[in-house]
């Protein structure tokens, strides 16, 4: 299947700032093949409203510290569009890590592979 | 999909479930079998929506006018849907569509629905599927839908055939008296709006459109607005114009003829791409590729091949 008809919805929470991640992890999902919905900093209602109006396969946050607020916007998420993949970067401390997983979110910390992120985009959305 | 799945969507979208229009746009989006079942079934819904298109050069602030539009467009409408259309890349057919960065945090909750679009190799500043998209919101009886197109620049005008009134977003600085008289985006505006209005140009580009805009005879006369979006100043004055062009436009009778006009031109569209797509199928066919082997050889004229076409695609009309 091609990944063009994939649809990733892509959002920040926590600090408003770190933006070079996510925006060149849009652009390698992007130039994967994928259509990327930006939306930057976002609250909870926001990525939840978009995550149902825009139909996405694949949600990606970033989480800029305060993960309280991310495991929020996660669970909002997962209850309103259950079963819908979710993948987390940014700054994450290994314990906070460990709480995302036993969400179901698969971790990105610093230092991953563009590649691997794309890999994963393509697993999590069935195309691969 | 088979229809009946399809038509259960339809049912729950038209009844106001949010997740099942969202579901149907992607269909539409990817699947031109549930696009035409979707036109079929919805061909004879009355359309009662506004349209109102934002186009206008990359940059200039479409989304950020949109997204400060928004608390006076639901004011005056309750709920408003946005279809917000941004470029796929030619070479991979990825896009980053990012218009929707500029308005979050409305607070406006349920009565706002907003969607990206990815032109999807069109390149008429909309994708294909739009009008299908705008046909749907209509029926699901969102009463205006702000249409925004991808950046343009000065042929890509396709939103003049779905949009009650265009506007025209532009920054100061704006080309100059040739730019303005020049064929294409000037004459696709029915309001225009000069954003970013704390930048040095702004009286020199609203005297260029002002003459520009002067030699055309429209029934309406076509006003022009100043606005900082970033910062919310000139929205209202921008709202106030919109409402004012909608008022004059239903008391001349021009919105029966705005619906006819956009009926024509879609019924036009779809008809030239279906015989594209009749005759890129025919072209690969076995016969096909013979009679185009023989034009290209120059022993068969293009009427005769015009011929041979039609009277395959239509074997009952011969």
């Amino acid at each position: 299947m091609d990944n063009s008809q994939k649809r990733i919805l892509m959002a920040k929470t926590g600090l408003d700032g770190h933006w070079r991640g996510p925006t060149i992890v849009a652009r390698a999902l992007r130039d994967a093949g994928f259509e990327v919905i930006m939306i930057g900093m976002a609250n909870t209602n926001d990525i939840v409203s978009a995550a149902v109006d825009e139909d996405v396969d694949l949600v990606g946050l970033n989480i800029g510290g305060h993960i309280d607020v991310a495991i929020r916007a996660i669970q909002q998420v997962q209850a309103t569009r259950p079963g819908l993949p979710i993948f987390a970067g940014g700054t994450i401390p290994p314990h906070a890590a460990k709480e995302l997983e036993a969400l179901g979110v698969e971790v990105y910390p610093p230092g991953s592979q563009l590649a691997d992120i794309v890999d994963a985009a393509e697993r999590l959305t069935g195309t691969k | 999909m088979t229809d009946a799945c399809v038509n259960t969507l339809l049912a729950q979208a038209t009844g106001g479930d949010r997740s099942a229009l969202a579901r149907l746009l992607s269909l539409i989006e990817s699947n031109p079998q549930v696009e035409a079942h979707v036109r079929v079934a919805l061909a004879t819904t009355e359309s009662k929506a506004v349209v109102l298109g934002i186009t206008g050069p990359p940059g200039a602030g479409k989304s950020t006018l949109i997204s400060a539009t928004l608390p006076y467009a639901v004011q005056a409408y309750q709920r408003t849907a946005v279809l917000a259309v941004d470029p796929s890349s030619p070479f991979t057919g990825g896009a980053l569509l990012g218009d929707r960065v500029r308005m979050q945090g409305h607070g406006l909750g349920q009565n706002v629905f907003i969607r990206s679009m990815a032109s999807r190799g069109e390149s008429g500043g909309l994708a294909r599927t739009t009008a299908t998209a705008i046909q749907l919101l209509d029926a699901c009886d969102w009463p205006l839908i702000i249409l925004e197109t991808l950046g343009i620049g000065q042929v890509e005008l396709d939103v003049m055939d779905l949009a009650t009134a265009v506007v025209v977003v532009l920054n100061p600085g704006w080309g100059d008296t040739f730019q303005a008289n020049k064929a294409g985006l000037t004459e696709a505006g029915d309001i225009f709006v000069i954003n970013k209005a704390d930048k040095d140009g702004v009286q020199r580009t609203r005297v260029d459109l002002q003459d520009s805009l002067s030699l055309l005879k429209t029934a309406i006369p076509i006003e022009i607005v100043e606005t900082i979006a970033a910062e919310k100043h000139g929205i209202e004055e921008f709202w106030h114009a919109v409402e004012r062009y909608l008022a004059a436009a239903s008391k001349h009778g021009m919105l029966t003829e705005i619906q006819l006009k956009r009926r024509r031109r879609l019924l036009f569209r779809l008809m030239q791409r279906d015989l594209e797509s009749q005759l890129s199928a025919f072209t690969r066919s076995t016969v096909g590729e013979q009679y185009m082997g023989a034009v290209l050889a120059g022993t068969m004229s293009i009427e005769q091949f015009k011929a041979h076409f039609f009277a395959t695609i239509m074997p009952s009309s011969k």
